[in-house]
């Protein structure tokens, strides 16, 4: 029948039950076998050359700095933003949370093209801003950001609202009494003390801002070397090169990997 | 802005405070320096609303918290220092060291929120935690001390600032008994060492009676009696104070001689008094008997037992009807007259033993 | 089924992509989809009785608006007859093709995608040339930066778009760059020529290249700039049967209908040139 527990520690140690393994199993299979597909298409006796070439090295450095530039825009705007909504009660508060949230919920076709709208060179602050600076966002680098922190930044104050909120106001109370000003209290108590969400929430951030496609291709156009990242990249290549695509496809997943998996370690030692 | 600690006054404090539609904090505080009060009452009274108040986190309404020669909160001339200006230190319930920093950077936060440059924290730091014998835990993290050193840490960090006035908010409460008698010493030590006024906030009556020199006991927002242990225990004025040292609390008015108590009427000594007045009836000074008593006894009166409670070598009896009381006789005593539950007895109370106070305080707290 | 818009939401890069998704992840080591029936060769036969069922065109973008208006037509005659639109760009839906998604007819917008098709021994009826087209210079209306021929697109200070080379539109748009010796300032290499189109609409960009249905399609939202004999480019539609149509017959009876007399009107009328 049933094996008898064995015992390690206090514990005993039983098999899992043979329902949830089953379930669970389908469940990782449903995340592992499309990587599977992807590793069998690889070619892989041509993939130095495909990954050193033009395309794949322009559309890694571009990603690279545009998934890291948003996460630090998101850094910037979003904590204070995110302290707003948590902390000081506003009329129509709750409408702008819901705005907050509501590049999470549309399609990222829909936000490029509301960008457009804004800020392109016909749209409503785009014009004027070209008139003024001479600045144009779409088709540069620049708009690249702008879509991927529109799409990404409201993981970080979402988590960050998050934490503020559940976080123990006694211990800024604690600090207020020991003399420690705001700025000393944010400083070195709030902020501290929601590391662990901030941490996540960065990492969210800049997770979905790597593998953003569809404002930024709506919002900043596709050019090899200007604005065509990974996601851009590849889906261009599909149609022509497939070795191609999957060669960056598969730079993409390893890059991601590697990211989510060495700081998910160092940042949440704590927790 | 307050002066220095040194050479400050006690404490002010009228706070008036309402915080929802039922229930409003109305006290009057009064501490000199080198005294400990202590604010002594149920949970949901109002305490740490006071502590609240006192220390800068919520305004008041109206009143006037006045510290030494400084004040700190006047409404009515527009005066209210922040919390991070005064210089209140408190010990809160659950402590809130802050996890992230070792025990040594709690100590040193204080002094370096103030502008205190690190040495000079350090030193300062380390005098405290010498003081409150926590050599060797500098660099610990809250979550790997023990609750009586979490305690100590609290205390420290609050001494750190060197405030003018020490907000203790139940500081033992979340210890273990042994821990809390160990504490309990510590605290009176650090206490009588500190020049200012203090304010200890309680709900358990031990802790108030042995810390502090006078006791405020706060009932729904508002200070029923304040006095010495002894004030509290022989004269208390509410039910609650009553229940603090076991006593019975009783109602009615007085004619005559006789107290009218509605289902009842009770013999006392004073035959001058009239109008109404608060009977203090001691548990131990009412005897029990199976028949009639006789003697001089000018109160007695049949009535049947509710309850027993055994304490050890006492036990207390409740009776009902028409006099609801505690009784306290020796458990050998009950087991010989076999005392139970149902069991009809009569009481027996001299006029002299009856406790009596004249007026009644402005709210009643009725007994439920 | 009367009105062209509920195709119109089935069309754009959403559907296609799906598709596209599905095919490779269930088809990654390259399984086709087995014939359904023999292939019938040559022309497509004779409309035998009562036709029913349901057909799936996949037809290149800048075929958009002509096919929408040649199902609906095909549907009046033919009531039994649901005809789906997938709309995406040559490339794309060659690839879905070859990866054995059940399409019944393809209309590519150029010869190479349709003969990589041929090649893989998947069309069992055609190719047939049913319509030619041309490019054309797009600009928003107004052309707000004075575009006036082909060196213009050189400028760099302008914003200028295309159509992914991969894609025929774009392709073809580079073939006649290159026979007018003019090397474009590119800003932005778009997936399909829509895409395109709606961003010179907006005026987000200066100029680019379409086919001239493109702007004609635009009714007035879009001028076109005219690129002379010398430097354009004639692009040739090919349609065709697929072997694995699932309703070969359908299938026929519709290309006999896109290259009967009816077909050819509907076509000049937006643009094409007859082949």
């Amino acid at each position: 029948m049933k094996p008898a527990p064995r015992f390690r520690g206090r514990r005993p140690v039983r098999r899992p039950p043979g329902l949830l393994l089953a379930l669970g199993g389908l469940g990782l299979a449903l995340f592992i076998v499309p990587f599977v597909g992807l590793l069998a298409r690889t070619p892989w006796s041509d993939l130095p050359r495909l990954l050193s070439g033009e395309v794949a090295t322009s559309a890694l450095r571009l990603s690279l700095i545009a998934s890291i530039s948003s996460t630090g825009v998101a850094l910037v705007l979003g904590v204070p933003l995110a302290w707003l909504l948590a902390r000081v009660d506003f009329p129509g508060r709750a409408l702008l949370r819901a705005l907050v949230i509501l590049p999470l919920v549309l399609p990222p076709v829909v936000g490029g093209a509301a960008l457009l709208f804004a800020v392109g060179r016909r749209g409503l602050l785009g014009g004027p801003l070209e008139q003024a600076t001479g600045l144009i966002l779409p088709f540069s680098l620049g708009g690249v950001i702008l879509a991927t922190t529109f799409v990404s930044m409201p993981f970080l104050v979402i988590t960050v609202e998050g934490a503020l909120r559940s976080m123990d106001r006694r211990y800024e109370d604690a600090a207020a009494t020991l003399g420690a000003g705001r700025w000393t209290v944010l400083r070195r108590v709030t902020l501290p003390l929601i590391a662990p969400s901030l941490a996540a929430g960065l990492l969210l951030t800049w997770a979905r801002a790597f593998g953003e496609f569809g404002a930024t291709v709506t919002f900043a156009g596709n050019l090899q070397g200007r604005t065509q990242t990974l996601p851009l990249a590849i889906f261009v290549a599909l149609e022509s090169d497939r070795d191609t695509a999957v060669a960056i496809s598969l730079l993409m997943v390893v890059v991601s990997l590697l990211v989510l998996v060495t700081l998910r370690e160092r940042w949440w030692k704590a927790l | 802005m307050v002066e220095g600690a040194l050479n400050a006054g006690g404490l002010q404090a009228r706070i008036v405070l309402q915080r929802s539609e039922t229930f409003t904090l109305d006290v009057d505080l009064s501490i000199p320096p080198g005294r400990t009060a202590a604010l002594l009452g149920p949970n949901g009274a109002g305490k740490s609303t006071a502590v609240a108040a006192l220390a800068g986190l919520l305004p008041i309404d109206s009143g006037r918290v006045a510290l030494g020669s400084g004040v700190l909160d006047d409404p009515r001339e527009g005066r209210f220092v922040l919390p991070e200006r005064r210089r209140v230190g408190v010990v809160f319930q659950d402590y809130f060291l802050f996890p992230h920093l070792s025990v040594m950077k709690n100590v040193c936060f204080g002094p370096r929120s103030r502008g205190v440059d690190r040495s000079a924290s350090r030193a300062r730091a380390g005098r405290w935690i010498r003081s409150l014998r926590l050599e060797g835990l500098e660099e610990r993290r809250p979550g790997d001390l023990s609750g009586g050193q979490a305690q100590r840490v609290a205390l420290a960090r609050a001494l750190a600032t060197d405030p003018d006035l020490l907000l203790l908010d139940e500081p033992l409460s979340a210890l273990d008994i042994t821990t809390r008698t160990q504490l309990r010493r510590t605290l009176a030590e650090h206490l009588d060492g500190f020049r200012g006024p203090r304010l200890l906030i309680t709900h358990d009556p031990t802790e108030a009676f042995l810390l502090a020199d006078e006791i405020h006991i706060i009932e729904e927002g508002r200070i029923t009696q304040t006095g010495s242990a002894e004030d509290i225990r022989l004269r208390p004025r509410s039910t609650y104070a009553a229940d603090l040292g076991g006593t019975n609390l009783l109602r009615g008015t007085a004619r005559g001689g006789e107290v009218d108590m509605g289902t009842h009427v009770l013999h006392i000594a004073d035959h001058d008094l009239t109008g109404p007045v608060l009977l203090t009836l001691r548990p131990a000074a009412i005897s029990v008997h199976l028949v009639h008593p006789e003697g001089s006894f000018r109160n007695t009166w049949l009535t049947r037992i509710t309850r027993v409670e055994t304490l050890g070598h006492r036990a207390r009896l409740l009776t009902g009807a028409p006099l609801p009381l505690t009784v306290e006789v020796t458990r050998e005593a009950r087991e010989e007259l076999g005392l139970v539950p149902g069991s009809e007895v009569w009481l027996a109370l001299k006029a002299t033993e009856i406790g009596v106070q004249p007026g009644i305080s402005a709210k009643e707290p009725g007994r439920g | 089924m009367t009105t062209s818009n509920p195709r119109r939401a089935e069309r754009s890069n959403a559907k296609s992509r799906l598709w596209l998704a599905a095919g490779i992840m269930a088809v990654a080591t390259t399984c086709r989809a087995p014939d359904r029936e023999p292939p019938p060769s040559g022309e497509p036969g004779q409309v035998t009785g009562e036709l029913g069922g349901g057909i799936l065109v996949s037809a290149a973008a800048s075929l958009t608006d002509a096919f929408d208006d040649l199902a609906t037509a095909f549907e009046a005659s033919h009531r039994g007859v649901d005809v789906v639109l997938n709309l995406a760009g040559s490339s794309a839906l060659r690839e879905q093709i070859l990866d054995g998604a059940p399409v019944d007819v393809f209309a590519s917008a150029d010869h190479a995608n349709m003969d990589r098709v041929v090649e893989s021994g998947a069309v069992s009826g055609g190719p047939w040339i049913f319509a030619r087209n041309r490019l054309q210079i797009a600009v928003p209306r107004g052309n707000p930066s004075g575009v006036t021929g082909l060196s213009d697109l050189a400028d760099s200070g302008r914003l200028i778009g295309l159509c992914a080379a991969a894609v025929p539109c774009g392709d073809f748009a580079r073939r006649s760059l290159a026979k007018a010796g003019v090397t474009a300032a590119l800003d932005t290499d778009e997936p399909d020529v829509r895409a395109l189109l709606t961003k010179i609409e907006l005026g987000e960009l200066d100029a680019g290249i379409t086919y001239v249905t493109d702007v004609l399609s635009a009714e007035g939202r879009v001028a076109g700039i005219e690129i002379p004999e010398s430097e354009n480019v004639v692009i040739d539609y090919p349609i065709a049967r697929l072997a694995a149509a699932p309703n070969a017959e359908a299938a026929s009876a519709f290309i006999s209908f896109v290259r009967s007399e009816e077909g050819r009107v509907i076509l000049e009328r937006l643009g094409f040139v007859a082949p």
